[in-house]
């Protein structure tokens, strides 16, 4: 039974990326095409974008990132856990609410380490 | 008629046994079946998206006091189709500098990401998905839009659209944490990964079990699909458009039916989860009915989400950050926490004993919360009453300003 899900997902899948894939061809050939260097220039708000705009990013995202990836990789451990919950002893129980107490310590470390802080660059103080 | 009613799946025997007739081979049989089938659950979702386009604006219009579409066809019905035969026939504008292989593949991800989302979801009765994983392969599967936005972000050669893909970025981030945390629940009570027994598990509704659960579900979800309160990813008045500010024509239209799409199957996925599914009056025997109830369900949250859209402003990227790892995460793992140890407790009680006393767990962690974020709220610092305003005028120069050179 569950092979011929997989398999029908797998057909799914294809449907799914031609279904949305269908239209926009359609429309790329259906529509005008008058293009020139200022239609065809990136937008900004009234000049030439400056520089890349591949730029650095804020290195705040890849902690987040990092705190995120920790937590969801041991959050799907839980699920197994959560499954067999039915024929799991009370012992049991207890170990993987360990394992969430451990998550959550986690938390309030990187919480209290001010990880999950949003720092404004904070500009200069204005000095007369 | 009436046995089709009675088991829809009669019609795929039908149909095998008329494939079979023709001279195909077993294996094409069931190639051309899935085909028919994936056709059949592709197309209906992609036509319900242009209702769903018509209802919103015409539901935001009505929130605005307007009264929004109402000139093509009767009530503006035939609208969303004059949309898409004017976004056909606009040109496909390609960013000078793009990079066009993912430029191309961002719209089409948007939406089968969220088309993907269908096979796992039981329809009915031994209609739809009956994934043993079913949970996890949303939680996989759903991130998929996020990617979209991300590519389409990155692709576009412009400085507000990777903008738009840095916060995707940190918004999908946080708010998966509190969504898998609080899907743990309704597994737990279900003991199972599958949508199917989840749905047949909720005797009572898993909502009444976990208010609280549901609500973060639903606000989490919101954020994912990343519409109004939590539309950081194409705020117009800071970034322009964010991530689709480069995209014209059909593209731009499959970014906002995948974006609807989402909006509804969060619904769906919501109903699945807390509001019983397929369940409902004579769902049971006539499996075809499970359908309309899951349909009903699903639109009755999804016009909670546009009700939300309609309602709240959009917030900052710094409170939107801190509401999910400082609020819902501690909350969500409280939740499992506190359900985990009650259902070993409960769980030879009966049904509405062991919900009842899973919601009042779930009231007294409401009230608990709402202590702590007024004690947190009390400490704040705020101006007293008669202290005159802090004005935004410049600083009164304590020093004349020495005279410049020119």
């Amino acid at each position: 039974m569950n092979g011929t899900q997989w398999a029908f997902i797998g057909v799914f899948f294809v449907l799914a990326l031609l279904f949305p894939a269908l239209p926009i061809v359609l429309g790329h050939f259906m529509g005008p095409r008058r293009p020139n260097p200022i239609k065809n220039d990136v937008y900004e708000c009234g000049l030439k974008t400056y520089g890349t705009p591949w730029v650095p990013f804020k290195v705040q995202f890849y902690l987040f990132a990092l705190v995120f990836l920790i937590f969801d990789v041991e959050l799907v451990f839980l699920y197994p856990w959560a499954v067999a919950y039915g024929v799991l002893p009370m012992f049991a129980v207890f170990e993987g609410i360990l394992f969430i107490l451990m998550l959550a310590a986690a938390l309030v470390y990187a919480w209290k380490r001010e990880a999950l802080d949003w720092y404004e660059p904070t500009m200069p103080e204005a000095t007369d | 008629m009436g046995a089709f009613l009675r088991d829809p799946s009669v019609l795929v025997e039908w149909l095998r046994a008329l494939l079979m007739s023709w001279g195909l081979s077993a294996g094409l049989t069931e190639l051309v079946l899935y085909l028919l089938g994936g056709f059949a659950l592709a197309t209906g979702p992609m036509l319900w998206v242009i209702f769903l386009i018509w209802f919103e604006r015409k539901a935001v219009a009505r929130f605005q006091d307007r009264l929004g579409p109402n000139r093509v066809g009767k009530f503006g019905l035939l609208q969303p189709f004059a949309d898409v035969l004017k976004l056909m026939t606009k040109e496909d504008i390609i960013p000078e500098g793009a990079d066009k292989p993912l430029y191309w593949a961002a719209p089409i991800l948007s939406v089968a990401g969220v088309l993907l989302l269908w096979p796992a979801i039981p329809l009915g009765l031994g209609i739809g998905g009956n994934l043993n994983v079913g949970v996890l392969y949303l939680i996989a599967a759903g991130t998929l839009g996020i990617f979209a936005i991300l590519l389409a972000g990155w692709s576009s050669n412009n400085k507000y659209a990777l903008l738009a893909a840095f916060r995707t970025v940190a918004q999908l981030v946080s708010y998966e944490v509190p969504m898998v945390l609080v899907l743990l629940l309704p597994v737990l009570l279900a003991r199972s990964l599958n949508l199917q027994d989840i749905v047949q598990a909720q005797d009572v509704w898993f909502v009444v079990y976990v208010p609280l659960a549901a609500l973060i579900f639903l606000i989490v979800s919101i954020a994912e699909v990343g519409r109004t309160p939590f539309d950081l990813l194409e705020a117009e008045s800071e970034i322009i458009a964010g991530f689709h500010i480069e995209y014209s024509g059909m593209k731009f239209a499959m970014f906002f039916a995948g974006e609807f799409l989402h909006a509804f199957t969060i619904g769906i996925l919501t109903a699945v989860f807390f509001l019983g599914g397929w369940r409902g009056p004579g769902a049971d025997i006539y499996p075809v009915l499970g359908i309309l109830y899951l349909w009903l369900k699903g639109f009755l949250v999804y016009f909670v989400v546009v009700w939300i859209r309609a309602t709240h402003p959009r917030i900052r990227i710094d409170h939107m950050l801190n509401f999910s790892w400082k609020f819902l995460t501690p909350l969500a793992l409280t939740l499992v926490t506190v359900g985990a140890v009650l259902d070993k407790v409960v769980v030879g009680w009966g049904v509405w004993p062991r919900a009842l006393a899973h919601l009042a767990s779930n009231v007294v962690v409401a009230l608990v919360t709402l202590q702590l974020v007024r004690a947190w709220a009390r400490r704040l610092p705020r101006p007293k009453v008669g202290e005159p305003r802090p004005v935004a005028r410049p600083q009164p120069q304590t020093q004349p300003q020495p005279a410049s050179g020119d």
